[in-house]
């Protein structure tokens, strides 16, 4: 019954998880296809360029941390696609499962910076509270 | 990746920048006040600076939307410069430092910021982080339980109001309510007039007050180098960020030149030089600031906010500015190394913290910058250093195979890796898999050789490469006679 699931992810253990039911929700229906998104908000675009400073490109990086996502779409044979989206998480995810009309939306419950979910709530409430499909948070 | 205009990168996203500019001026003020109070300056060297830096790079920079202005890397630099020397110095040393990085630029160095590791850079944030945390500490000194309250007040304001909105930046609101609190309680402690004058003027060109000699040179001189490589460094690495943030490129020579014309203007209108800041420039993207409107926009309004409300300025309580330092320093320390630094190979992990270590005893960001690049090169050497020699033996004959890279660090372990007085008659030394990249390497070989030969043994070399083989050649008449 999903056609078009939309997958966030962040490269934390919660959203590895969440990859995994997504690709279970995936495998359900035919034809289904997952896009993953993984979103670079001013914050983490400092950690990412740090981090991978020496490397050729971080975007390359990046794909590497969502490549448990890819393994994990590959063998189950879902068709997925990648994508790196550029604002604050929770509402460039809303707009973006909004505009393109996602049948689900899948996210951890948790990202990968505390202090961040404490001052300014959590990514996964967000996107509850505001998408117009239904949202499944893994814990 | 798209590359606008000129025209574009001025006029591209006029409302987002107008505000967000407007957002970084309030934030930029105490960040400029307490910058030159570490550098042991009036309020007004800072604030001059910031308006001077952030109007020029917006025209002259290469990274539009990024931020530039005082900055607590600089400032740590110039402690010591003031200290001994006094103001006017810290203006020429300014004007030089832009002249280096302007050099920096049109000679287009930037490339070889990729040859700084990752870690040193990971140090050098970190360390920035700490010594702007420490420089803080003096503000406590005799101070009463006020203060540790108010700056408590300060920090849990600046981390709790962004629940309530994010409309107003919460470092304003946190200085603007504790500075009503100390005013209507009549709390005796240090404000910010009492570290130094605001004047409510615009900064007026002056050529600093030095005498133009050789010895003034020689003073300056060290300061200026390192002031131009920690500026150019943290310029570059912000440039990198808000490229990244903002899915664009920008143009890290033309930027390198920017921070220098930017310094030198600025020594000439009485203020500090400073580079582009990590945590403002985060906040301008984050308020929708992505032309040079934005940075343009953030040093008039500081300006105008200056002259307009800079007897109110002075009365700021130094808890509330501590408050916001101690944050600064909290959101510029990288978190993720610290989280990460059992996972990170030893050496890294060594590498960032002697880089830490050094920056924090000799309060120079270059310094310790250095020490981490010197560090890191003697890891990478002794890493590739290793040559692993495979032996085989048939027949009357051994075949020692080297793997590795054969150079100065790599060949004094190597002699003593092969058995000269083994019971054969041939001896072949095969190097497909290794390279020889000195004399040193080829020093080396010729020796084990002839020791195999002093032993009367027959001794072929074999698969040397078209690189090794050409050195070899070349170095074998010159270094024959060995």
């Amino acid at each position: 019954m999903y056609q078009k699931i939309l997958l966030a992810t962040d490269g934390s253990e919660h959203s590895k998880r969440a990859a995994e039911n997504a690709v279970n929700i995936a495998k359900c229906s035919q034809g289904s296809k997952l896009e993953v998104v993984y979103v670079v908000d001013a914050d983490r675009a400092k950690s990412d360029v740090l981090t991978h400073w020496n490397s050729v490109d971080v975007n390359d990086s990046r794909k590497d941390q969502v490549s448990e996502v890819e393994r994990i779409a590959k063998e189950a044979g879902v068709t997925y696609e990648l994508k790196v989206l550029r604002g604050e998480p929770g509402p460039v995810i809303v707009k973006y499962a909004n505009e393109n009309e996602f049948d689900i939306v899948i996210i951890g419950s948790r990202g990968l910076n505390g202090l961040q979910e404490f001052v300014l709530g959590s990514v996964s409430h967000k996107v509850a509270k505001l998408a117009n499909c239904p949202v499944l948070i893994v814990k | 990746m798209n590359t606008s205009t000129y025209r574009d990168s001025w006029f591209g996203n006029v409302k987002g920048d107008i505000l967000s500019g407007l957002v970084v001026a309030l934030a930029l003020i105490p960040e400029a006040i307490a910058f030159s109070i570490i550098a042991g300056v009036d309020p007004m060297v800072g604030l001059y600076a910031s308006f001077t830096i952030a109007v020029t790079i917006s025209f002259v920079g290469g990274r539009p939307g990024m931020i530039s202005a005082a900055t607590g890397a600089m400032a740590l630099l110039f402690i010591e410069l003031v200290a001994e020397h006094g103001l006017q110095y810290l203006l020429a040393a300014s004007i030089l430092t832009g002249i280096i990085q302007v050099i920096f630029g049109l000679f287009k160095l930037a490339r070889y910021t990729k040859f700084i590791p990752r870690s040193v850079m990971v140090g050098f944030v970190n360390a920035l982080a700490i010594l702007i945390f420490t420089s803080q500490l003096e503000h406590f000194v005799d101070e009463s339980w006020i203060m540790y309250v108010l700056v408590g007040v300060t920090l849990a304001l600046i981390y709790l109001f962004p629940y309530v909105t994010n409309a107003v930046p919460s470092t304003l609101v946190a200085i603007v309510f504790v500075t009503i609190v100390t005013i209507s309680m009549n709390f005796d402690i240090r404000a910010v007039g009492d570290m130094g004058a605001i004047s409510q003027t615009l900064p007026i060109f002056l050529i600093p007050d030095i005498p133009l000699s050789f010895e003034t040179l020689v003073i300056i001189f060290p300061y200026s180098i390192a002031l131009a490589i920690v500026g150019l460094l943290e310029s570059l690495l912000t440039a990198s960020i808000v490229d990244d943030s903002t899915e664009t490129t920008s143009d890290k020579n033309i930027e390198s030149r920017g921070q220098g014309i930017a310094n030198v203007i600025t020594g000439f209108f009485g203020g500090m030089a400073g580079c582009a800041m990590i945590g403002q420039s985060i906040i301008n993207i984050k308020s929708g600031g992505r032309g040079r409107l934005s940075t343009f926009v953030a040093g008039i309004f500081l300006m105008f906010l200056i002259v307009v409300v800079g007897d109110i300025v002075v009365q700021i309580p130094m808890a509330a500015l501590a408050g916001v330092m101690i944050m600064v320093a909290i959101s510029t320390f990288d978190w993720n190394s610290i989280r990460t630094i059992h996972l990170v190979p030893r050496t890294d992990a060594a590498v960032m913290v002697i880089t830490v270590i050094t920056v924090v005893l000799t309060h120079n960001l270059a310094i310790g910058v250095f020490a981490g690049i010197i560090l890191s090169s003697i890891f990478f050497v002794s890493k590739i250093s290793r040559v692993r020699v495979v032996e085989e033996i048939k027949a009357g004959k051994v075949l020692y195979s080297l793997h590795g890279e054969l150079f100065f660090a790599s060949v004094t372990e190597l002699l003593d890796q092969f058995d000269y007085d083994a019971d054969v008659e041939e001896v072949e030394i095969n190097l497909g898999r290794s390279h020889i990249w000195d004399d040193s390497a080829v020093v080396a070989v010729e020796k084990i050789v002839s020791k195999f030969r002093s032993t009367g043994k027959k001794v072929i070399v074999t698969g040397l490469n078209e690189d090794s083989t050409e050195l070899v050649g070349k170095l074998a008449n010159k270094l024959g006679s060995h």
